[in-house]
């Protein structure tokens, strides 16, 4: 899979026995990263379709939705976990993504997916551009503040614009399926799935790359110690701003792929619940690892299917029902501060540690 | 004209309660530097110990009561089992704890009260242009700054947590038990937090009711400066009026968006709020 | 038989991580006597008042103040046993005014109207702070903020008060007042003094007794003339 870490992921994701295997490590090893992280993705596509093919639907459905709730929580792993700028907001941009998308098909019905996809990532990136030089000089607390105030703000502008945005009932369109000539080949819900995580893995591999570069070193120097790495020269400014364009641009993204999975894209979506849950999927995940915004939107997606299925199986009032994932939520929440800082992806790795070490 | 002074009363009403968050968000950030995310959430589950006790008595003052006494026990007991572990950490771990807290509250009020709204009762006659019950929003938000000026400057527990804020280290050395000192902080601030909850709530009580009021109270500290507690003050009253002006003129639904435009150009000029004092507090 | 030390310290070691700070260290003062701790920067000086006066934890070793064990009290409660602590720097609180400061030195213990007199006491003993007493204690000179902090313990009406580097960046005139006047409360009030100075020549005049601290450990100690008169020492550990 991609290597989302440096040294250490890509070491753990290699094999240590056999001579052979060995030789193949170190090749690995010295391919460019972005030649690496290329060829990591698209083993990771392949798995999708592989495992896409044998599950039904409404499964494709949910693994197509953790693509691109990963993709916005790596967007926010980026500015929160390697530069140290905390978003409360960052469904804000999902937002931005998801109308445009909904905007593009409905007034430029022809235009071509990529394009379309790569429209939304322009204009949420434009965005990006505005808020983080508009918060660029905010710190900590006054940051949160901004980007909470931003998260409830926009989705607001549905209402005030009913004719162009669709009020409160949103905008709904209609994608097209797998293409004609795949058609025997593959299912609709499959080629779903299959765009969305092609539109993740590409994000991602633009996050690793970008993460483990220079550009990913002066982030996380401004993270560690925003003086210390001024006094070194890094510019400070500018590299928080651009920590923030990426994110946004991947928040973009996702939402683009929210709207083209599920054909709308309605303010609701876009509460100030979805910025907290990309928040606490991070969290869960893990901070500073790419690899925790994977089960970060793992759990994003399943808790609330297995929280909603434990309420009903357990023959709860409908009140306690419904509100069985968000305690579930917030107690994890917690629990991993107070119990597991490094929250999953810590324990996978350490999990890991100890069948290597085993083996 | 009159409708201007509609308005501009109406801004004051709800000014007063943005004001009252931002002082109970501004006592917190002062003493342990963690902005309370979990604040509406204290403030809710207050308000909705308010309505089971109107409920069983017949009498409103009664649940008022019990709001403020919920919100300095919940106040309290958030510091001391939930704060005080991740204080010294990184500031995230704050921020995700007190987010944590605001699920799991909102989540639990509406497992033991539903999501659907219940009607909840005005404290006073709330009909007119500055009916009753806005003249005490403003009263009682008054009153409460007052005491707490007064509890902070001329007391000695006051002193105590003062200096427990300011400089913890030194006020150990004088005798001061800084962790129950910041422990009362936040029982303060959320007793006004709960204050604040009972003059937003009305006229219906659900999980969600606080969440928008909270916005603007967060709006209000920022742009008074989490630093100072008449800021707090000023900047909810400044929020109200502005928004009540946005509201009567361009429409509602831009209430949001006013407060964050407000926020963006007050802290881009001052990045510290309004009112923080220029004095870097480095010792 | 002697009068029992009012501060008596036993085999007290504490570490920082994996480093260790300070490597049993005993010592003991007589109550009245006014003693200096030396050594180099790093030596363990500051740890050493900080283990006593319970802001750092200790690994092993006890502290006795009076014969009472203080070793695992928290530090608010030592100002309740007569011990209080004056940190590099006075620790004063630049936010609060300087009559609030003063107060809070005597807070635990009495009430309003002994408090206004112990405040008279000290606008008497420390002169400058009286016409300063309702500025912010950030708007004070060095030498100001050094009484204040000094006031400020003695408040407390404390047996045992633990300076750490008081003349660190006053003039010398006005650090040999602020000693002028714990000698005068010494023999006015059977006042203990342990004293960290980095200007051993300086400290060991105004002291009767002197701990020489290397590497966290206790390398000499003995009246302060001994310590003055012994080439040997002095080259070796101080440096003049």
């Amino acid at each position: 899979m991609v290597s989302l870490e440096h040294s250490e992921a890509a070491a753990a994701g290699t094999p240590r026995r056999g001579r052979g295997s060995r030789a193949l490590a170190d090749r690995w090893r010295a391919l460019p990263v972005l030649a690496r992280n290329l060829l990591a993705a698209a083993a990771a596509l392949l798995g999708i379709f592989l495992l896409t093919s044998v599950t039904s639907p409404i499964t494709d459905l949910h693994i197509a939705s953790v693509g691109y709730y990963m993709l916005a929580v790596a967007g926010l792993q980026l500015l929160i976990g390697f530069s140290g700028q905390i978003s409360l907001g960052h469904g804000a941009f999902m937002f931005i993504g998801a109308y445009t998308m909904a905007l593009l098909v409905l007034h430029q019905p022809m235009l071509p997916l990529w394009l379309n996809m790569a429209a939304t990532v322009v204009v949420s990136c434009v965005a990006g551009v505005l808020v983080g030089a508009a918060t660029a000089r905010l710190h900590g607390p006054y940051l949160a503040g901004a980007t909470l105030a931003l998260a409830v703000g926009l989705p607001s502008l549905t209402v005030r614009f009913p004719e162009l945005l669709g009020g409160n009932n949103g905008l709904s369109i209609t994608t097209r399926g797998a293409p004609p000539a795949l058609s025997g080949l593959i299912t609709n819900s499959q080629w779903h799935a299959v765009v969305v995580w092609l539109t993740t893995l590409i994000g991602l591999v633009i996050l690793a790359t970008i993460s483990s570069g220079r550009m990913g070193r002066r982030m996380r120097a401004i993270r560690d110690d925003e003086a210390a790495a001024a006094l070194a020269g890094i510019p400070v400014g500018r590299t928080k701003v651009i920590a923030f364009v990426i994110s946004a641009g991947c928040g973009g993204l996702a939402g683009a792929s929210h709207t083209y999975l599920l054909g709308t894209a309605t303010p609701s979506s876009f509460a100030l619940t979805l910025s907290l849950s990309l928040l606490a999927a991070l969290v869960l995940g893990g901070l500073g690892s790419l690899w925790g915004a994977l089960w970060g939107a793992i759990a994003l997606v399943y808790f609330e299917l297995w929280g909603t299925e434990l309420a009903h199986s357990l023959d709860l009032s409908t009140n306690v029902a419904n509100n069985v994932p968000i305690v579930l939520f917030g107690v994890l929440l917690i629990l991993i501060v107070l119990i597991w800082p490094q929250g999953l992806h810590g324990m996978v790795r350490r999990l890991g540690a100890l069948v290597r070490r085993r083996g | 004209m009159n409708h201007f002074i509609d308005l501009t009363l109406n801004g004051l009403a709800a000014g007063a309660v943005y004001a009252a968050l931002a002082l109970s968000l501004v006592i917190i950030y002062q003493a342990t530097r963690v902005i309370n995310f979990a604040q509406p959430a204290l403030a809710l589950i207050a308000v909705y110990i308010a309505y089971t006790v109107t409920q069983a008595t017949g009498n409103y003052w009664l649940g008022f009561a019990a709001a403020l006494v919920t919100g300095l026990v919940l106040g309290a007991a958030t510091e001391r089992i939930l704060i005080r572990p991740v204080h010294g950490t990184s500031p995230l771990n704050a921020v995700i704890v007190t987010l944590g807290l605001l699920l799991v509250l909102q989540g639990a009020a509406g497992m033991i009260w539903s999501n659907e709204p219940h009607s909840f009762p005005y404290p006073l006659d709330f009909r007119g242009r500055f009916s009753p019950s806005d003249i005490f929003a403003l009263a009682s938000v008054g009153v409460a700054a007052l005491l707490l000026f007064g509890l902070y400057r001329a007391t000695p527990l006051g002193l105590r947590m003062r200096a427990a804020a300011f400089h913890p280290e030194a006020a150990r050395l004088t005798g001061v038990r800084v962790g129950l000192m910041l422990m009362t902080g936040w029982a303060i601030a959320s007793v006004i937090g709960a204050l604040a909850g009972m003059l937003a709530t009305p006229p219906f009580v659900y999980p969600n009711v606080l969440d928008a009021v909270f916005i603007f109270g967060i709006t209000a500290a920022v742009v008074g400066g989490l630093e100072n507690p008449f800021g707090a003050l000023v900047g909810g009253l400044l929020i109200g009026v502005s928004l009540s002006y946005v509201s009567g003129y361009a429409g509602p639904e831009l209430t949001t968006l006013a407060a964050l435009a407000i926020l963006v150009v007050v802290l881009s000029v001052r990045p510290d709020g309004l009112f923080t004092r220029p004095t870097a507090r480095k010792v | 038989m002697p009068e029992r030390p009012i501060l008596q310290i036993e085999s007290l070691s504490t570490s920082y991580g994996a480093v260790r700070a300070l490597d049993s260290v005993s010592m003991s003062v007589p109550r009245g006597g006014i003693c200096a701790v030396l050594g180099a920067n790093g030596a363990g000086k500051t740890t050493l008042l900080r283990s006593i006066s319970g802001l750092k934890r200790v690994d092993s070793g006890r502290v006795l103040v009076n014969g009472q064990d203080l070793t695992r009290t928290p530090a608010e409660r030592h100002v309740r046993h007569g011990l209080v602590h004056v940190p590099e720097g006075g620790g004063v609180i630049v936010e609060l005014t300087v009559e609030e400061n003063l107060h809070l030195g005597a807070l635990w213990r009495s009430g309003r109207r002994e408090r206004a007199v112990l405040l008279q006491q000290m606008f008497d003993l420390f002169p400058p702070l009286l016409k300063r007493r309702s500025q912010p204690a950030g708007t004070l000179s060095g030498g100001e903020r050094q009484m204040l902090a000094i006031g400020r313990a003695l408040m407390a009406r404390p047996q045992v008060l633990l300076l750490d580097e008081p003349s660190l960046g006053l003039a010398p005139l006005i650090t040999r007042q602020i000693m002028q006047t714990l000698h005068d409360l010494r023999a006015a009030t059977g006042l203990t003094v342990v004293l960290v100075e980095q200007n051993a020549r300086s400290a060991l005049s105004i002291t009767d007794h002197g701990f020489v601290l290397s590497q966290g450990a206790v390398a000499v100690h003995g009246t302060s003339d001994r310590l003055l008169s012994d080439d040997r020492m002095r080259h070796a550990y101080l440096g003049f």
